[in-house]
C-alpha cells in the first residue's frame, strides 16, 4: 500500500511532499504524486505521539474503557503508542495478561497498545510479579509499575530495580508514601484547610522520589518517576540529573494547566491522584518541562464511569480522561506561554517517551526508512472540549467547555490511516 | 439571602446579623402564650441524616415544627461509602417526596454543597454539619448566644476577643465559627497542638497559639472543641492525660479567666478530657443556652430560607 502527504509543514517550516509505502516512509521531496494523495493542507507533520502512562481498564472495567475505545482515544489524541498500566482486573502481574493487552490492542489496530507489568503481585507490595516472564512474553514488557499504588517497601523497590536490569528494564513508581496519605483527599495546603478534606502533602511524594533517586543510584538501574506534580519533586529530580544518576520523570497534562483551588466546589471531576497541586507547583513543573528535567509528558488518562464520580466528593474515584486533551492542554500550558518551541513538544511527548520505553517504531525522527507512525496537527485551530464527542467511553473531563488551541487531523498507525479530519476510520489488526 | 446555607461564607455579616435578629423577634414569641407560627404551614422539611446526631437533629425538629412545617426524619445512617443508597438516589427521593428543604448531616466534607449543586434536587439546603468541613448553624447559635451575653456588641463584634481550643484540624464547628467571628468583627485566636492545626492555616484570619494557659487572661469567649480519643490512636497527642494537662479546662484555668468571660462547648462534652466537670457546671459555662439557642437559630434560618417575608410584618399581620 502506498499513498502520498501532500504539503505536509516540518517542524523547522519546510513544506514537503511524503510518500509511504508499506509502512514506512519511503521518500520525501517536492512535487511528489504516489498512490492515494492525502492533503495536509500545510498543516504540522509530526511522528505519532507516544504515551508512558495510560488505564485502558481492560480486562476488568470495560465498564469505564476497553482496549479499544481508549486506543480509539489516543488516535483521536494523535498517539500511535500507548503504555497500558497494570491495574486492571486480574492485574497484569502475569505474561497471560500482558499478551492478551497485547493482543487486544493489535487487534483494535488504532494504536500500538504496549501493556507496562505490575512490580509486586496483585499490586499488593509484599512480593515481586514475574516480571522476566512478561518481559519474555510475547508483550515485551519493559516497563514495570505498580502505578495507582507506590512500591513502599524501600527493599522491594531495591529488587525490582535490580531485577530489571537482566532485559534493560524501566522502574515506574508512583510516588506515594501511604502512611502520609491514609485517606487523603487533595493536596494539603490553604484550599485543604478550608474545605476539611484530608490532605495529600508534598512530602508524601518528595520523600519517595528522594529515596528512590539514592536507590537506583545505589543499584545502577533505570528508575522513572510517574506524574510528577511538586515543585520539590522538580528540584529533586534535577538533583540526580545533576549527579547522574538514571532516572527521568514525567507530568500530565493537567498537573501543568489546573490548580488545587478547583476543588473548592467538591466537584470530583477534579478528583485525580496524585491531587492538584498550587500554581508555586505548575509553574515549577513547566520549567522543569521545559529544561528538560522532566523528561516526558504521560496522560494517566484514568477513565471512569458517571456512577464513580456522581457522589460526594470522599466517595468519588481518583482520575481524569486526558488522551484526547493532552496534546491541546501542553500547547496552551507550555507553548502558547512561550516556554517551549513546537520541538520541544515532539521531544516531550513522542521522541523521548519512546526512547525511555524502547518502543523503536516510534518517536523517530522523520526520515527516508522510518515507520510512518506520524500524526498531522492543525496548529491554527481552537476547539471546546465536548465531552459527549470523546471517543473515550468515559466521560470525566476536567476540561469541559474549555476552548484549548491546536487539533488533531490525521493519525496515522504504522502506514495505515486511523484518524482522518478528526474523525476514527480504519481499525482492525494489520493484516 | 441564598437559596442554599451550605457554608458561612454563603451569608454577608449583614445577612448573618439579620438571622440574629430574627431569632431574637422569635424568642420573644417564644416566651409569649403562643409559641408556634403558621408560616411554614404546608410546607415540608426533611431532616436527612447520614450520620447519628440527635441532638442536632431535634433541633431542627422542634425548629420547623414550631414553624408548623412537615417535618420528616431521614435516617440513612451508612452512606455511599459503605455501598448503602448513594446520596443521589436518597436526594431524587426526597425531591420526588416533594421536600421545599433538606437539612442535611453527613459523613463527608462537602455533601451538602454537592446536594445543592448536582441538580438532583431544587430544595433549600440547610448544612446540618459535613465532615470536617463546616456546621453553619452551630456558629450562628453560637454567635447568638455570645450576643445574648455581651449586649455591648449588638451590631458588630468589633474588638470581642475569643479562643477555639482543641481539634481544629477535623471540627467543622471550628470552620465555621472562624468565618463566622472574623466576619462579625471578632479576633479569634486557636488553641491546640501543632497535630491538631491544619497545615494551610496562615491563609486563615487568626492568630494560633499552642499555649492556653497564656491566652486564658485575653479572652471574653472561650469555645472548648470535643476531642476525640480516636485521635490519640493516631499520635495526634500522646495520651488522654497529657492532652487534658495541656489544653483541658480545669478549675485552675477557669479561674483564671477574667471575670465576665463565657465558657463555650458544641456539646457533647467529654467531661475529664477537654473539659472538667467544675469547668462544664459553672456560672461561666453557657453550654445549655447553646443548646435552648440552636431552635431559635435554626427556626430562623428556615424563616429566611423558606419564608421569605419578614418576621415584623407576620407577627403584626
Amino acid at each position: 500500500m502506498e499513498f502520498t502527504i501532500t504539503n505536509a509543514r516540518l517542524i523547522d517550516d519546510q513544506v514537503v511532499d511524503v510518500i509511504v509505502s508499506n509502512g514506512v516512509i519511503s521518500e520525501i521531496g517536492s512535487g511528489l504524486n504516489k498512490g492515494e494523495k492525502i492533503d495536509a493542507a500545510k498543516n504540522l507533520l509530526i511522528p505519532g505521539l507516544v504515551d508512558l502512562h495510560t488505564h485502558l481498564r481492560e480486562p476488568g472495567r470495560e465498564d469505564s474503557e476497553t482496549v479499544a475505545t481508549g486506543s480509539m482515544a489516543a488516535a483521536k489524541g494523535g498517539f500511535t503508542a500507548i503504555s497500558a498500566m497494570a491495574n486492571t482486573f486480574p492485574v497484569a502481574d502475569t505474561a497471560g495478561v500482558v499478551e492478551q493487552v497485547y493482543r487486544l490492542g493489535q487487534e483494535a489496530g488504532f494504536c500500538d497498545v504496549f501493556p507496562i507489568g505490575a512490580v509486586t503481585q496483585g499490586l499488593a507490595g509484599k512480593s515481586l510479579a514475574e516480571l522476566g516472564a512478561m518481559a519474555n512474553s510475547k508483550a515485551r514488557v519493559r516497563i514495570f509499575s505498580d502505578d495507582g499504588k507506590c512500591v513502599s517497601d524501600p527493599l522491594l523497590m531495591r529488587r525490582a530495580l535490580e531485577y530489571v536490569k537482566t532485559f534493560n528494564g524501566i522502574i515506574a513508581q508512583h510516588a506515594q508514601e501511604p502512611a502520609l496519605t491514609v485517606d487523603s483527599q487533595m493536596n494539603e495546603g490553604i484550599v485543604s484547610s478550608k474545605l476539611g478534606l484530608v490532605g495529600w502533602p508534598a512530602v508524601a511524594e518528595e520523600a519517595i522520589i528522594a529515596r528512590d533517586i539514592l536507590l537506583a543510584e545505589h543499584v545502577g538501574s533505570r528508575l522513572h518517576i510517574c506524574h510528577l506534580t511538586t515543585a520539590g519533586g522538580v528540584d529533586l529530580v534535577r538533583f540526580a540529573k545533576s549527579r547522574g544518576i538514571n532516572v527521568t520523570a514525567e507530568v500530565t497534562p493537567h498537573h501543568l494547566l489546573l490548580t488545587d483551588d478547583l476543588v473548592t466546589n467538591y466537584d470530583s471531576v477534579y478528583k485525580v491522584n496524585p491531587p492538584l497541586r498550587t500554581e508555586r507547583d505548575v509553574l515549577a513543573l513547566r520549567k522543569g518541562l521545559a529544561d528538560g528535567t522532566i523528561d516526558i509528558v504521560g496522560t494517566d488518562h484514568a477513565p471512569h464511569p458517571t456512577e464513580d464520580k456522581d457522589c460526594e466528593w470522599q466517595s468519588a474515584a481518583f482520575g481524569m480522561v486526558g488522551l484526547e486533551t493532552a496534546l491541546s492542554v501542553v500547547v496552551k500550558a507550555m507553548i502558547d506561554t512561550k516556554m517551549m518551541s513546537w520541538a520541544d513538544l515532539v521531544d516531550r511527548m513522542s521522541i523521548a517517551p519512546a526512547k525511555i520505553a524502547g518502543y523503536l517504531h516510534h518517536g523517530q525522527i522523520l526520515k527516508v526508512g522510518a515507520t510512518a507512525n506520524l500524526t498531522i496537527i492543525d496548529t491554527n485551530a481552537n476547539w471546546i472540549v465536548d465531552r459527549n464527542r470523546l471517543a473515550s467511553k468515559s466521560k470525566n473531563t476536567p476540561f469541559e467547555g474549555m476552548q484549548l488551541p491546536s487539533r488533531v487531523v490525521h493519525t496515522f498507525l504504522n502506514g495505515k490511516q486511523v484518524l482522518s479530519n478528526g474523525e476514527i476510520v480504519n481499525g482492525g489488526a494489520v493484516e | 439571602m441564598n437559596k442554599h446555607l451550605l457554608s458561612i461564607n454563603d451569608l454577608s455579616a449583614e445577612e448573618a446579623f439579620e438571622i440574629l435578629n430574627t431569632a431574637s423577634e422569635l424568642a420573644k414569641i417564644s416566651d409569649g402564650p403562643m409559641k408556634k407560627l403558621p408560616t411554614l404551614r404546608g410546607r415540608t422539611v426533611v431532616n436527612l441524616f447520614f450520620e447519628d446526631s440527635t441532638r442536632t437533629r431535634i433541633s431542627f425538629e422542634s425548629a420547623a415544627k414550631r414553624l408548623s412545617a412537615d417535618v420528616i426524619n431521614f435516617s440513612a445512617k451508612g452512606s455511599s461509602v459503605s455501598k448503602g443508597e448513594s446520596l443521589k438516589d436518597t436526594a431524587q427521593t426526597l425531591q420526588a417526596m416533594g421536600a421545599d428543604a433538606v437539612v442535611i448531616r453527613h459523613g463527608a466534607s462537602g455533601a451538602a454543597q454537592r446536594l445543592a449543586d448536582s441538580g438532583w434536587i431544587s430544595a433549600s439546603v440547610i448544612n446540618a454539619g459535613d465532615g470536617t468541613h463546616e456546621h453553619p448553624t452551630q456558629a450562628l447559635l453560637d454567635a447568638y448566644t455570645i450576643r445574648s451575653k455581651f449586649p455591648q456588641f449588638n451590631q458588630s463584634f468589633d474588638g470581642l476577643r475569643v479562643a477555639i481550643v482543641g481539634d481544629i484540624l477535623h471540627s467543622r464547628v471550628a470552620r465555621s465559627n472562624v468565618l463566622l467571628l472574623t466576619k462579625l468583627g471578632a479576633s479569634v485566636t486557636l488553641v491546640a497542638p501543632p497535630t491538631l492545626i491544619p497545615v494551610g492555616v496562615a491563609d486563615w484570619k487568626v492568630k494560633v497559639s499552642y499555649d492556653l494557659d497564656s491566652v486564658l487572661k485575653e479572652v471574653d469567649v472561650l469555645m472548648m472543641l470535643r476531642v476525640q480519643s480516636e485521635r490519640m490512636a493516631n499520635s495526634f497527642f500522646p495520651s488522654e492525660r497529657e492532652y487534658s494537662r495541656g489544653y483541658g479546662l480545669d478549675i485552675t484555668r477557669l479561674n483564671s479567666l477574667s471575670k465576665n468571660a463565657i465558657v463555650m462547648h458544641p456539646g457533647p462534652m467529654n467531661r475529664g478530657l477537654e473539659i472538667s466537670a467544675e469547668s462544664a457546671d459553672s456560672h461561666k459555662s453557657v453550654v445549655l443556652d447553646q443548646v435552648a439557642n440552636g431552635v431559635l437559630v435554626r427556626m430562623a434560618v428556615l424563616y429566611q430560607l423558606l419564608g421569605g417575608a419578614t418576621l415584623i410584618g407576620e407577627v403584626s399581620a
